[in-house]
């Protein structure tokens, strides 16, 4: 069994020697260079636009302003399936360029030029005429009459309002003796940070444009690119190499509509579009910014008779991913915590922010802030232990929830904070960081989440697979799911070798996902792709598997039900003896006079379940009072994710979500200015992301409940390990201070604000 | 790719002054760690560039004769970290520009550009106020040494001529003997940050280690160029050691410093923990001088 093992990642060695191929390495050096004018106000229209300076500068190609756009198609550019039913499909409100302005920085004009000095000084030398708007940056503002409106479509700025009632929460709360806990809960809007920026270049070839991009969706973008162009989709060829990281951002169409068009207006010439740090900060995608109202009506004895919920979630100026995230968020919480009387809303809201799209975690490190803030607040409040407020009251076992059908198999929140409570000694810590006075002030704190694995029911989940055998019996595997740089073409082999009988260094997992020859499949997103690739590879596999012994068959003249394919051999089952190597049958079965056969395996697996995963996180920290900091000391997240295919990569995947989540709750913020919407941290050194040297030892461990309905016993952990986080961080600093603070990330200024409420300073 | 209009590279100090005298309009280069970042921002796009980061003559640290400590403006942070006199004496200074960014910007960025630049928040700069250092200038008149109070006119602006470059920073010998002192940088995270706001504290005890001789104390960020804070230093100076001292010196601080508001932060903010920075940064330095509360 090589499902289970931590064997070497596939890409390990051209990774680290730099070997490995990303876009900007394929990209041919000839290419022209496109930069992108980006408004200088966060509202407004453009008026005019002077290109005539930027025109004269030496090696300047053409300048493309929104004006030049002969027709308007307008495009949605976020990365879900598409759907054949309109309504579900989602909001088409981009141009590739445009004089409506709802951010600032939004796309206005570009250069092509030969090099990236001249296309920089072009840029400078445009000149740019606005009729400017006031701007909005707070949901809660953009939806009051009278506030600044950005999309005709959409009063008072909501893009969404949608609600999850249950029971009767007007007359639950009048049962006597309840306690009323009230909060408000505040999470930043804050970016992906992955290494590698955005990268795309695009040519003309055979009349159809091929783009190279760096992105998590190939498949996707490819459908979007000829949206956006209103050409056939077979016209566009998308093609995705190695990536430095995606986390969400690059689950969009980022700038391919954009460079693709470029390419067509220099006659299908090599366009390179490389955007920097600072447009990746103000004009890629961030997570949603947002704030909770929560109302919980508890009974003596804790239970939660009745509670209330307000989600305002900052969409930005377009609507990218949309609703979906507040969505998710506002219907996480009865889940977590059930309840007979709820009452929740959630509005997605535009505002001049930059746009909002998916983000690890898509909503659950917001709401899980909120929330498990809140479940902190409560059992502050009625005297509670945080564990055993959980341990009573957490989503209990066989619980099964109607509209996804996952249920909580195992006793799974118990074990994995079983396990976090024995590593970092939990129950002496909390005693002996009980009423502690002085300066400086430990605290310990925990939080669970759980998450769902892939999008099924909401949208289509469906993967597909090709195996292709060579000469020496090892075997090519393609599929649409992506490297992004998690290990997936790792695990992809892992779970081939295992189903085909064949040792792991004979599988090649084909990392590139090219439009033209990888089967259909929708990407890297919702924590999917080894729970939904496992299905296509396991029925790939087995068909594959079964033409093979076929043909063994013919070789040997045994039956295939006393057949098998045992370490890259064909054995006869009854006793054990090795018939040939499958190279020996793979070279027959290529080459033979008698019966020639290219044996391969493709097909589609649509999968029509989901699957809970769970976990926790415990953190420790010191807060030093009198500077408002917090510095984590220890830290721990335990999670449900099913069987492990590769502990190792697991392990690694957990560690990348805590950093993350250390950001989040600590130091990461996008600020933009009040008046003009500009973002003022648009770079790595003023927009704290937390460093190697922020981190304490992450330790990462793991519950191994196998998902009945998974393929191979897996489920989500792409996300996961970000969510619960930023929370057990915060619910320690409330156990070290005995101060609440609900606005996210706990960075001095906002703790400084605190403590002087409360009068620690 | 840069937008560099020219790149002269002098092969000496004096040729340095006249590649300047004749590009007026240019800028100097030394490790790169700020002015290429600028022209990369635009702001310095175009420029043209006199490199002096070949001169290796203004490399290294030395001792004087008269125990003057030299510093060569193109010492690079990390060699000022580990070398063996500034560890000896001075040894703070090792310590504030080791927070300096990352290791790489440590590598090449000097401490010549770290001053020459002008900005409050440098790491090296508020220590060397704190030390009374000498700031060494060779130009067409020939070499001036004044004082890095001087040097600093305001945010952003130096006091170098045309012509001009930095070659030297001096630590006279009365400025370190038997003084020892501590860095805080007060940053939003522990590496890859500029200061929030940085106080560098130094302190001279009494042979006894009982009494506080003289004290020096200078921020970052504190105002609009890096500075000192007479009014601490005065309420010390003579004081016997105690709790009490170091937090009447922290509340001192607050009659001098004179940070603004901005984004990054709130001008209370920064006077609460300007006044927190101090206090123990006089506690830490008093104990590295062996005094014992």
């Amino acid at each position: 069994m090589i499902v289970g093992k931590s064997v070497k990642r596939v890409d390990a060695v051209d990774k680290i020697t730099g070997r490995a191929k990303y876009t900007d390495d394929l990209c041919d050096k000839g290419a022209l260079i496109a930069k992108i004018y980006h408004s200088t106000i966060g509202n407004g229209l453009v008026k005019s636009i002077d290109t005539s300076e930027a025109e004269k500068i030496k090696g300047v190609v053409k300048v493309v302003t929104c004006f030049d756009l002969k027709e308007k198609h307008y495009f949605p550019t976020a990365g879900h399936p598409w759907s054949t039913d309109p309504h579900h499909q989602d909001v088409a409100d981009r141009l590739v360029l445009t004089d409506r302005i709802r951010f600032y920085g939004d796309d206005i004009a570009a250069v092509i030029a030969e090099d990236e000095v001249a296309a920089s000084q072009a840029i400078r030398a445009i000149k740019v005429e606005y009729e400017e708007y006031p701007v909005v940056l707070d949901p809660i503002e953009a939806m009051k009459d009278g506030a600044p409106q950005l999309h005709e479509k959409y009063p008072n700025n909501i893009l969404a309002h949608t609600t999850n009632i249950k029971g009767n929460y007007a007359e639950a709360i009048k049962e006597e003796g309840l306690k009323t806990i009230e909060g408000w809960y505040e999470t930043p809007t804050v970016q992906h940070c992955h290494i590698e920026n955005f990268i795309c270049y695009c040519y003309e070839e055979a009349g159809r444009l091929h783009v190279v991009s760096s992105t998590q969706i190939p498949h996707i973008v490819r459908r979007i690119v000829g949206q956006a162009l209103g050409i056939d989709w077979g016209k566009v060829r998308l093609v995705k190499p190695y990536i430095g990281g995606g986390f969400g951002n690059k689950q969009d169409a980022l700038y391919e509509p954009l460079c693709a068009y470029l390419c067509t207006q220099v006659g299908g010439r090599l366009v390179k579009l490389d955007i920097s740090r600072e447009e990746t900060f103000a004009c890629n995608r961030v997570r949603h910014a947002m704030k909770f109202h929560i109302i919980s009506h508890l009974r003596p004895d804790g239970s939660i008779a009745a509670r209330k919920v307000e989600v305002f979630s900052n969409q930005g100026g377009y609507a990218s991913h949309g609703h979906g995230i507040a969505a998710k968020a506002m219907n996480s919480i009865p889940q977590l915590y059930p309840c007979d009387n709820v009452e929740c809303d959630a509005y997605t809201v535009f505002t001049n922010r930059t746009v909002a799209g998916a983000m690890r975690g898509y909503g659950m490190p917001q709401v899980t802030f909120a929330i498990e803030g809140h479940t902190d607040d409560i059992c502050k409040e009625m005297g509670i232990s945080p564990l055993q407020f959980r341990r009573k009251y957490l989503m209990p076992l066989g619980y099964v929830d109607g509209f996804s059908k996952n249920e909580l198999y195992h006793d799974s929140f118990n074990q994995c904070m079983d396990k976090a409570m024995k590593y970092i000694d939990y129950d002496r810590k909390i005693k002996e960081y009980a009423n502690q006075t002085g300066d400086i002030r430990r605290g310990i704190g925990m939080s669970v989440f759980w998450y769902n694995t892939a999008v099924w029911p909401i949208s289509l989940e469906s993967s597909s697979c090709r195996m292709v055998l060579n000469q020496d019996g090892s075997v090519q595997v393609q599929l649409g799911e992506t490297e992004i740089g998690q290990g997936a073409d790792t695990a992809y082999a892992q779970m081939t070798a295992d189903v085909l009988g064949i040792p792991f260094e004979m599988v090649h997992t084909v990392s590139t996902q090219d439009t033209d020859l990888t089967p259909f499949g929708t990407g890297a997103y919702a924590s999917r792709q080894t729970y939904t690739a496992g299905f296509a590879i396991k029925q790939t596999a087995l068909q594959m598997k079964e033409r093979i012994l076929k043909y063994a068959y013919e070789l040997t003249r045994m039956p295939i039900f006393n057949l098998d394919i045992i370490d890259g051999n064909i054995v006869r089952t009854t006793d054990g003896r090795v018939l040939m190597t499958l190279g020996e049958l793979a070279t027959e079965a290529l080459y033979s006079l008698q019966h020639s056969e290219h044996i391969t395996s493709e097909g589609t697996y649509q999968i029509k379940s989901n699957a809970y995963s769970f976990g926790c996180c415990f953190a420790e920290v010191e807060v030093d009072i009198p500077l408002c900091k917090v510095q984590l000391v220890d830290i721990i997240n335990v999670h449900d994710c099913g069987t492990l295919i590769n502990p190792a990569l697991a392990e690694a995947q957990v560690h990348g979500g805590m950093s993350m989540g250390i950001g989040f709750g600590l130091t990461e913020t996008l600020l933009y200015d009040e008046k003009t919407a500009k973002p003022l941290n648009d770079n790595l050194l003023d927009y704290k992301l937390s460093t190697f040297m922020d981190h304490p030892h992450l330790e990462a461990q793991f519950v191994e409940n196998p998902e009945p309905t998974s393929a191979f016993g897996t489920k989500a952990l792409g996300e996961p390990p970000a969510c619960p986080v930023a929370s057990a961080i915060r619910n320690a600093v409330l156990q070290a201070t005995g101060v609440s603070i609900n606005i996210a990330p706990l960075r001095p200024h906002v703790l400084f604000e605190r403590f002087k409420e409360e009068g620690l300073i | 790719m840069y937008d560099i209009k020219a790149l002269y590279e002098a092969t000496s100090v004096a040729n340095a002054t006249e590649l300047l005298l004749a590009h007026p309009e240019a800028d100097v280069l030394a490790g790169g760690s700020d002015v290429l970042v600028q022209i990369r921002e635009g702001r310095r796009a175009g420029k043209e560039l006199v490199s002096i980061f070949k001169l290796d003559e203004l490399r290294g640290v030395k001792m004087e004769e008269d125990g003057t400590i030299r510093i060569g403006s193109l010492t690079s942070f990390s060699h000022i970290t580990h070398d063996p006199i500034i560890q000896k004496h001075i040894n703070v200074l090792g310590e504030a520009v080791d927070m300096v960014g990352g290791p790489q910007v440590r590598n090449i960025g000097t401490i010549g550009g770290n001053t020459c630049n002008g900005v409050t928040s440098a790491d090296s700069a508020s220590t060397l106020h704190a030390w009374d250092a000498i700031i060494e200038i060779s130009g067409p008149e020939g070499i001036r040494r004044i004082p890095i109070k001087e040097f600093y006119i305001k945010a952003g602006k130096v006091d170098l001529r045309p012509g001009e470059i930095q070659t030297a920073i001096l630590i006279p010998k009365e400025s370190y003997e038997g003084y020892k002192g501590h860095y805080t940088k007060y940053a939003m995270r522990n590496a890859m940050d500029i200061a929030t706001t940085g106080c560098s504290v130094n302190v001279k005890l009494s042979e006894d280690k009982k009494t506080i001789v003289d004290a020096r104390i200078a921020y970052g960020v504190a105002g609009p160029v890096p500075m000192r804070t007479p009014s601490a230093e005065a309420v010390v100076k003579g004081q016997p050691i105690s709790k009490e001292i170091c937090k009447k010196f922290g509340e001192a601080v607050l009659l001098d410093i004179n940070p603004r508001d901005s984004w990054r932060a709130s001008k209370a903010f920064r006077c609460h923990i300007g006044e927190v920075m101090a206090e123990r940064g006089l506690e830490k330095a008093i104990k590295r001088a062996g005094g014992v509360f």
